[in-house]
């Protein structure tokens, strides 16, 4: 890769800072980036390191709500957020491998927004909210499109508030080489509603299907969904897979998570 | 080149890095321990899992300025104090875990790093813990024998031969 400047400061204020410059380039865990800068597919001047950042790690319960700090690792999760939020835990603990789950973070995935990655689909079914070093985000707002978020230049995630839901549960159907999902579908059954997110299928990243939350408040069974179908318009297709077969699996993922939810 | 000090296999160890310089590359090239191998340098196939603080991590999926004032373990402080095999490497070499031996040292540290979490593991936890280490020889099957052996459990009654 092309060389760097490197810091790590230990304050959000002062990693503001470092990437107000120019080509300045916030690192999370790097298990994205720095494989995407080996490739010379960024060459950021200079790498601000979030990970000696502890007030944006850790995974706490306020109220209702889960607060995960955007530096905390996705093996992190998988332990911390079981007792509260199981489907959570669940999605983090098949992220990738153990070795990759020890660096990546939250935080990093949700800014990069690969149109693959498991954490938007929990982000989105759980009507979260970003919370950054100067504003919050609601979760409808923050997805704009494959690798594209609502996120300004230099902005940090330092934390995710999600609501825990009556029950919950992410199902990916994994691309086995990449381990990426082909498709993965998340689930969250609120008080008012169900919500319903599917990640790795579009064109456009994640997206609600809202039609299976429609069928799926009035009647959370799989059965509910029988003779639904979600749309192969602006599928991905590729040679993993036709948009068809993507749109067909959203159905499939969607009953297994309804039916495993817990 | 910014100078760098971390503590490898409870030895200090310093030296000056430019920041592109991965983990992996530090300790093989400065702190001279070459049994850390990369194998892919695309963060797939593990043969470059080290512990650092503790954790399994891919040393060619991070810097080594990442590493600034952490504790660092490679292979080559796996063996018992008298230079003797260690209870993992050991089992191993009795149940032929390895051919070529090009992933081992990952392979090792991964199981250490399972062992560690989860002293007893079933063959299906041993088979998910070690998705991210990658044998082309694939010698998994005695692999896997070699972990269970590890944690004193019974191999016998491993699925496949």
């Amino acid at each position: 890769m092309y060389n760097f400047e490197f810091e790590q400061p230990t304050t959000v204020a002062d990693a503001v800072k470092a990437l107000s410059e120019e080509d300045a380039q916030a690192l999370g865990g790097g298990q994205t980036l720095l494989p995407t800068m080996k490739q010379r597919l960024a060459m950021p001047s200079k790498l601000v390191s979030l990970t000696a950042i502890d007030e944006i790690k850790g995974v706490k319960k306020d109220g209702d709500q889960l607060v995960i700090g955007g530096g905390t690792t996705h093996g992190t999760v998988a332990r911390e957020a079981s007792a509260d939020y199981p489907g959570l835990a669940g999605l983090a603990s098949k992220i990738g491998d153990p070795a990759v789950r020890n660096r990546g973070t939250m935080g990093g995935s949700l800014a990069n927004n690969d149109p693959s990655a498991c954490y938007p689909a929990a982000l989105l079914a759980s009507g979260g909210t970003v919370v950054t070093d100067r504003r919050e985000i609601a979760a409808d707002d923050y997805f704009q499109g494959m690798f594209t978020t609502a996120l300004e230049e230099g902005e940090i995630i330092t934390a995710v508030k999600l609501p825990i839901p009556e029950k919950s549960n992410y199902q990916k159907f994994e691309q086995p080489a990449s381990r990426f999902p082909l498709v993965g579908v998340f689930v969250a059954k609120y008080a008012g509603g169900v919500r319903v997110a599917v990640t790795g299928a579009s064109n456009e990243g994640v997206f609600r299907w809202t039609e299976a939350e429609e069928a799926l408040s009035g009647d959370f069974s799989a059965s509910a969904l029988e003779g639904l179908s979600a749309s192969a318009e602006g599928m991905i297709s590729d040679i993993h897979g036709s948009s068809e077969y993507r749109a067909h699996l959203i159905g499939v993922m969607t009953k297994r998570a309804v039916t495993a939810a817990a | 080149m910014t100078s760098v000090k971390m503590t490898v296999n409870g030895k200090s160890v310093s030296g000056e890095v430019e920041g592109r310089t991965l983990l992996v590359s530090f300790l093989r090239e400065q702190a001279g321990l070459t049994g850390t191998h990369v194998g892919c340098d695309t963060s797939q196939c593990g043969a470059c899992l080290v512990h650092v603080n503790g954790d399994a991590v891919k040393s060619c999926t991070m810097l080594a300025l990442e590493a600034e004032g952490a504790d660092v373990a490679t292979i080559e402080g796996q063996a018992n104090a008298d230079g003797s095999l260690n209870v993992i490497q050991q089992a191993f070499q009795d149940h032929h875990g390895l051919q070529c031996g090009f992933c081992t040292p990952g392979m090792v540290m991964s199981a250490a790093a399972l062992l560690k979490e989860n002293p007893k593991p079933s063959e299906s936890e041993i088979r998910n813990y070690l998705q991210g280490n990658i044998c082309r020889c694939t010698g998994y099957h005695n692999i896997v024998k070699a972990v269970l052996a590890a944690s004193g459990q019974d191999v016998g009654a491993i699925a496949a031969e």
